[in-house]
């Protein structure tokens, strides 16, 4: 018999922590108006460059720190094309995507002696309590990146939702010609918001290489990146429903491995696709009909609207 | 002659070339910056895709999944759709093809249609899923097409892990019948007669002999040919056309939506699929084997796709480019110990500069303005 106990708590947020990141990225960009498909070589960028960082200066900090600046600049790439040139956002995220992995592989070789893999990491991100506590806060031990992405989720709901800012920035992502009128910069928003938005997808990759594992390897990000972007759309554009499916994935992801320890009929191949059967499912029964905000994809030229 | 100038310049095909330029100097940059010559990489790459008939052979064998995924990618872009889904649509065909040609074994004339048959309803499943999700449901086809990606991507594994296919001590299932086989002169090119034929004719030989040259290709060919066809001056493909340039409308003059959504998925899965079904019969190890990551074969088709401008025709050149390019990185790798990943920073960057080329046509605007405007103040 499967049980999932307090114990699963801080491996469900282990999962999840990376993908809520990055849905967070997701959300800032496409919240603007400016679709950002290429969160997974943002975050892989950041992944990388948070293992590198992290193990040179033997900082976790720095090296998120790092991964996040990494994924920013990745970023900004896209913001120009986007927005300066009013570039396709699809193609450019498409572009990002191969351009994100190839270049973190790419200077892995170089950095590591030809190796795809990095070294690893003398100091991991800590958890929130030390290991020597007992009791119940032994079981709900988190990563402190988890706490973070906590943290991030609640910030992102309170800035879109209560105040000028957030305000402006869903104004921009519905309708960026009455944006402007009303003497909103749509060009400086949206870079502001695409920037912030590859910062967060290369923390989450960051997390990936400083709190789950210690080092960098091709499989690092494997498609993390797109989960987090379905988690978006999931999510509705909204940041706490986006965490909300990213919590459901990581729980499902947990299901998986429980399951898969057991010595059941299923086979394991099967049982791995559960997540994405579950989330198809939910989907079809509770979510339903997904609008973006309504200059998602769309560019926009100041002298043409 | 400034007029010819402005005037091929804004045509699409330029902006693609210049991107394809500029993706190729910004590689070279990073090379450079990297410390290797880029002159000898590209050498290398170049040497790698056209020194022997083998390799032009062995580029076309690489390209012919990336046309066939690439046109399934346009052409569901040109109804308004994405599909990264082609990916898992593939998948799905090789898995479809693996299992009928090994449990299946006709005479070829059948058992080949069959196959192929079973690669594209395989496709087809995937993609049926997600258009009607998305026309019943309202259900975004890039949540449901990620999903179905890992999904194909497990029963992939599963699949090869079924005790009726495994191949005992090793990662894959059995190779399928032969029967199924769509290489070129399968049989002829080891018979005795072949052998002496190829002996004389050394250039045939290597093109033949030393690799899985198939028909892929030309199904690719005739399939691009058939797509622009249905595309652009058939009644239906006109409907789905609509679909893509103006939903609203295309509802407004009574074209039904939904029903278009889940044919124009349909027939992108099943495209997707015959990709995967003429990996299996066309080229060795002809089965499937355990996956540790995705093989790339969809996700190339979307840089064909838009490399391509999403014109099916473009498909076949962008196609041939990028599986060269793809082909010819090893080489760059085994020959000067370049990380082969500039490749895909180079194919990356391309695309990036797709992105960015809508641009050019406003620059040559501008400046041929600017142009004719100080041309004026000239004569006054």
């Amino acid at each position: 018999m499967i049980t999932l106990t307090l114990d699963d708590i801080p491996n469900i947020l282990m999962y999840s922590t990376p993908l809520i990141l990055g849905a967070m990225g997701g959300v800032i960009s496409e919240r603007c108006g400016v679709v950002n498909i290429g969160i997974d070589g943002m975050m892989c960028m950041g992944a990388f460059t948070a293992a590198t960082a992290g193990y040179f200066l033997a900082n976790p900090w720095l090296g998120l720190l790092f991964g996040g600046l990494a994924g920013g600049l990745i970023a900004l790439l896209h913001a120009i094309a986007c927005v300066t040139f009013n570039a396709d956002q699809t193609i450019s995220g498409t572009a990002l995507n191969l351009i994100g992995p190839g270049l973190a592989l790419f200077i892995s070789r170089l950095v590591f002696a030809g190796s795809t893999q990095t070294l690893t990491v003398s100091r991991k991100m800590p958890k929130i309590f030390s290991q020597e506590v007992s009791g119940i806060f032994r079981q709900i031990n988190i990563d402190v990146t988890s706490l973070i992405a906590l943290i991030i989720v609640i910030l992102f709901w309170f800035v879109l939702y209560k105040t000028k800012w957030g305000l402006r920035i869903r104004a921009v992502g519905e309708h960026p010609a009455a944006a402007e009128t009303l003497g909103i910069n749509v060009r400086v928003l949206r870079y502001a918001c695409v920037i912030m938005s590859g910062f967060f997808a290369g923390i989450g990759g960051g997390c990936v290489t400083l709190s789950t594992v210690s080092c960098f390897s091709p499989t690092s990000i494997s498609g993390q990146g797109f989960i987090a972007l379905a988690a978006v759309i999931f999510g509705k554009w909204m940041p706490h429903r986006a965490c909300g499916a990213c919590l459901l994935f990581g729980f499902a992801q947990i299901l998986t491995v429980k399951l898969s320890g057991e010595k059941s009929l299923i086979p394991s191949q099967i049982i791995a696709m559960l997540p994405y059967v579950l989330t198809i499912l939910i989907l079809i029964l509770f979510v339903g009909k997904s609008v973006a905000p309504k200059a998602s994809g769309k560019p926009y030229n100041k002298n043409i609207c | 002659m400034v007029q010819m100038l402005v005037k091929t310049l804004k045509k699409p095909i330029t902006s693609t070339f210049i991107a394809i330029f500029l993706g190729i100097f910004f590689a070279s940059l990073i090379l450079a910056f990297a410390g290797y010559a880029p002159f000898d990489v590209m050498k290398a790459l170049f040497n790698g895709i056209f020194s022997k008939p083998k390799n032009i052979a062995n580029v076309i064998i690489k390209s012919t999944p990336i046309i066939i995924t690439g046109l399934s990618v346009a052409f569901a872009f040109k109804t308004g759709m994405f599909n990264i889904g082609a990916e898992g649509q593939f998948i799905a065909g090789s898995v479809a093809a693996t299992i009928t040609g090994l449990s299946l074994n006709f005479p070829p004339f059948l058992q080949i249609p069959i196959i192929i048959l079973a690669g594209c309803l395989a496709g087809a499943l995937l993609g049926g899923i997600i258009g009607s999700l998305k026309a019943k449901f309202g259900i975004h086809e890039v949540i449901t097409s990620i999903m179905l990606n890992w999904i194909a991507f497990h029963l992939s594994n599963f699949v090869v892990n079924c005790a009726a296919f495994h191949k005992p001590n090793s990662s894959n299932t059995y190779t399928i019948n032969e029967n199924g086989f769509t290489t070129l002169f399968y049989k002829w090119k080891t018979s005795e007669e072949g052998l002496k034929f190829l002996k004389e004719h050394s250039l045939i030989s290597e093109f033949f002999l030393k690799t899985d040259f198939n028909i892929g290709i030309f199904l690719a060919i005739i399939l691009a040919i058939f797509i622009s066809f249905f595309l652009f001056k058939m009644t239906k493909g006109y409907e789905l056309r609509a679909l893509g340039l103006n939903s609203q409308a295309a509802e407004f003059a009574g074209i039904n939506i939904g029903r278009n959504t889940l044919y124009a998925m349909l027939i992108a899965g099943s495209i997707s699929g015959l990709a995967g079904a003429l990996v299996i019969t066309g080229a060795s190890p002809h089965n499937i084997s355990d996956l540790s990551m995705f093989e790339n074969n969809g996700f190339n088709g979307l840089s064909v796709a838009l490399i391509a401008g999403s014109s099916p025709i473009g498909c076949i050149a962008s196609g041939l480019f990028l599986g060269g390019l793809l082909y010819g990185g090893q080489f760059v790798q085994m020959q000067i110990g370049t990380p082969s990943e500039i490749i895909n920073i180079m194919i990356g960057t391309i695309v990036f500069f797709i992105a960015l080329a809508k641009f050019i046509p406003i620059l040559v605007d501008k400046f041929s303005k600017h142009r004719i405007k100080s041309n004026t103040f000239n004569k006054f």
